[in-house]
């Protein structure tokens, strides 16, 4: 490697350095390990979505969308729809189904990890106890989901009595993501410049209005994003859903005037039809799979956009 | 917090022997009392923790003249301007012991609202802090917050605009953000914040420190017109600054003592104390 710093007339400094060459040789490695391991995951995970895109090419159709799911699988192939005694079959229920589900998560999730957050990091003290309850709550974010389907199967299915319902699945993806909201909350909060609550108190506001007026405005687009993309995962996980014992095919929309009814969510149905014997099937799960990552990736999209809009301070 | 207020508004209307005695062994060199105080800070120390700040502050600070805190950094100026409207609350290891009265009553006695004495006491802080919203916002929420939102709050925030000799720069912007201003313009936003809700007294802390030399001088004039309203109590590291605008000069050295409170004429001409006078002629600090 040419040194450009030699033929200054400095010759303190000397010129190729052997210590110094073999520093940088060592830096080019390292950066070339790292760009092995970044190329890794992204390799990985267009091959994943390859694999996926061409299994379900041709299958999701706006039929598929819009219809309820079917025990044949030829009522899902598009070249036979001109012939079906029925409808087409689709995922229509467990779309709904999903959607609902991220809804009620999000409003449970927006009140409970909002306000815990802002407990903790607004009101409660830095004493014992507070950092023993930040640190479960970071304990708890990484705690097995199947684990908090136990619990929602326990808590709100059988002793709340909400059984295998919307309300209950909701709430047990709640608690799994709550952890992560919380956390991700408080660091929202904690990156409004002190210098902001400051000029609140200055201009006599008592604690809640500065809260409310100056640190949520401030942090909400931290909080929103958190809020979104930890949904993003919740609306992908299958184990608590199952535990809470979700339908793996119902043949319409949950009913939302009947708290406790049963539902249907995506990653059951696609698993519904993966574990089917006919090997068509995997036509439709990869179909199925391919409207779950369009949500997931709709909802990062309006993360990202949040996140973008109100970020105007350099 | 022994003592209680009707007390001390006796001793600050006399000017004898009686309440020389009352200023212990912490009283500055100078002429600490004056006839017209509206604050009285009585022996007043500040802790952070096991660090003590402020020693055994007394000095008064009288109405409607400008009152100017000067000494080197870190020697206490900005602790002793927080305890004046217990901003010091807001630091969890901050501790205040001894008396500070505003119109004769303790403030840290236990019956006073930290958010009500804080409505009386605006404050402006060093680094220009408007909010991120628009600048008729920043300037109404003093007057939000503490519901005198009722009237004619557009009056309101124009007077207070104008007062701070902002209103001629940003008339038609009134919608568009405090941040897009200039350093110089956000702190006479700030200052406009301050008085729109019409406190007794300011508060300000190092105001002009971040700006360049014009926005200094719009600041310093702009604190001599203040004066003839309100109190105003300025720390400042910038002498001649003290020199220009001030009425009364304290003169805080390194350790969180107050060394000598004078008329400011008298301070910058003929201090008592060998030591402000060193550290005014430059040869410390
Ligand atoms: N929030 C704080 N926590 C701990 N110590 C502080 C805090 N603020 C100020 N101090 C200490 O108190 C002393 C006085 O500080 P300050 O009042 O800011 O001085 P000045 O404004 O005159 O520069 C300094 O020693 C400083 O380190
Ligand atoms: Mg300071």
């Amino acid at each position: 490697m040419s040194t450009p710093e030699s033929g200054t007339e400095e010759d303190a400094f000397a010129v190729n350095d052997p210590s110094i060459r073999r520093m940088r040789r060592y830096g080019r490695i390292f950066l070339g390990l790292c760009m092995v391991a970044a190329l890794v995951g992204i390799v990985a995970l267009i091959a994943l979505l390859y694999d996926v895109v061409s299994e379900a090419w041709g299958w999701v159709t706006w039929e598929f969308i819009t219809h309820p799911p079917s025990m044949i699988v030829d009522h899902y192939n598009p070249s036979n729809y001109g012939d079906l005694p029925t409808g087409p079959g689709g995922i229509y229920p467990a779309l709904v189904g999903s959607i609902y589900l991220i809804v009620f998560t999000a409003i449970f999730t927006l009140v409970l990890g909002v306000g815990a957050a802002i407990y903790l990091e607004e009101y409660a003290g830095d004493n014992r106890l507070t950092q023993l309850i930040e640190a479960n709550i970071a304990n708890l974010a990484g705690v097995p989901s199947i684990v908090y389907g136990l619990l929602g199967l326990a808590l709100f299915v059988r002793a709340i009595g909400a059984g295998s319902s919307l309300i209950a699945g909701a709430l047990t993806l709640t608690l799994l993501i709550l952890p992560i909201v919380i956390v991700q909350t408080q660091e929202a909060l904690r990156a409004v410049p002190d210098s902001m609550r400051q000029a609140s108190y200055g201009a006599g506001a008592t604690k809640w209005q500065t809260i409310r007026s100056v640190v949520l405005p401030e942090a909400i687009p931290g909080i929103m994003t958190g809020i979104i993309l930890s949904l993003s995962r919740a609306i992908g996980e299958t184990a608590p859903i199952i535990m809470v014992g979700a339908a793996t095919s119902m043949f319409g929309p949950p009913n939302l005037t009947d708290p406790t009814g049963s539902f249907a969510a995506m990653p059951m149905q696609i698993f519904e039809w993966a574990k089917a014997p006919e090997a068509e099937f995997q036509h439709v799960a990869a179909a199925g799979i391919v409207v779950l990552l369009t949500v997931l990736l709709l909802m990062n999209a309006v993360a990202i956009y949040i996140r973008n809009k109100y970020d105007r301070r350099g | 917090m022994t003592a209680n207020g009707p007390q001390t508004v006796a001793s600050s209307e006399s000017s004898g022997s009686a309440t020389d005695a009352a200023m212990t062994d912490d009283a500055p060199l100078g002429s600490p009392r004056v006839d017209d105080a509206v604050i009285e800070s009585r022996d007043l120390d500040v802790y952070y923790g096991d660090d003590q700040a402020l020693h055994g502050i007394n000095m008064d600070i009288p109405e409607r003249k400008v009152t100017a805190l000067i000494g080197p950094s870190g020697c206490g100026k900005s602790t002793f301007l927080r305890s004046i409207n217990r901003m010091n609350d807001l630091i969890d290891i901050a501790r205040v012991d001894g008396d500070l009265y505003f119109h004769g009553k303790d403030v840290y006695d236990d019956d006073v609202d930290p958010v009500a004495l804080r409505r009386k006491i605006g404050m402006v802080f060093q680094k220009p802090n408007p909010f991120p919203k628009s600048i008729f916002d920043n300037v109404a929420y003093g007057l939000r917050v503490q519901g005198k939102d009722d009237g004619d709050v557009e009056k309101k925030v124009r007077t207070a605009l104008e007062r701070a000799a902002l209103l001629d720069e940003v008339e038609d912007q009134l919608d568009s953000s405090g941040l897009d201003l200039s350093g110089g313009q956000q702190q006479r936003l700030c200052i406009a914040r301050a008085i729109a809700p019409d406190p007794e007294v300011i508060l300000m802390d190092e105001p002009a420190s971040a700006l360049d030399p014009v926005a200094t001088s719009k600041i310093e004039d702009l604190v001599e017109e203040l004066a003839e309203e309100y109190t105003v109590v300025i720390v400042t590291h910038n002498m001649q600054q003290a020199a220009r605008i001030s009425d009364k000069t304290a003169v805080f050295l390194t350790g969180g003592h107050l060394v000598e409170f004078d008329d400011t004429g008298k301070i910058f001409e003929n201090p008592e104390s060998d030591r402000v006078e060193d550290y005014i002629t430059g040869k410390f600090g």
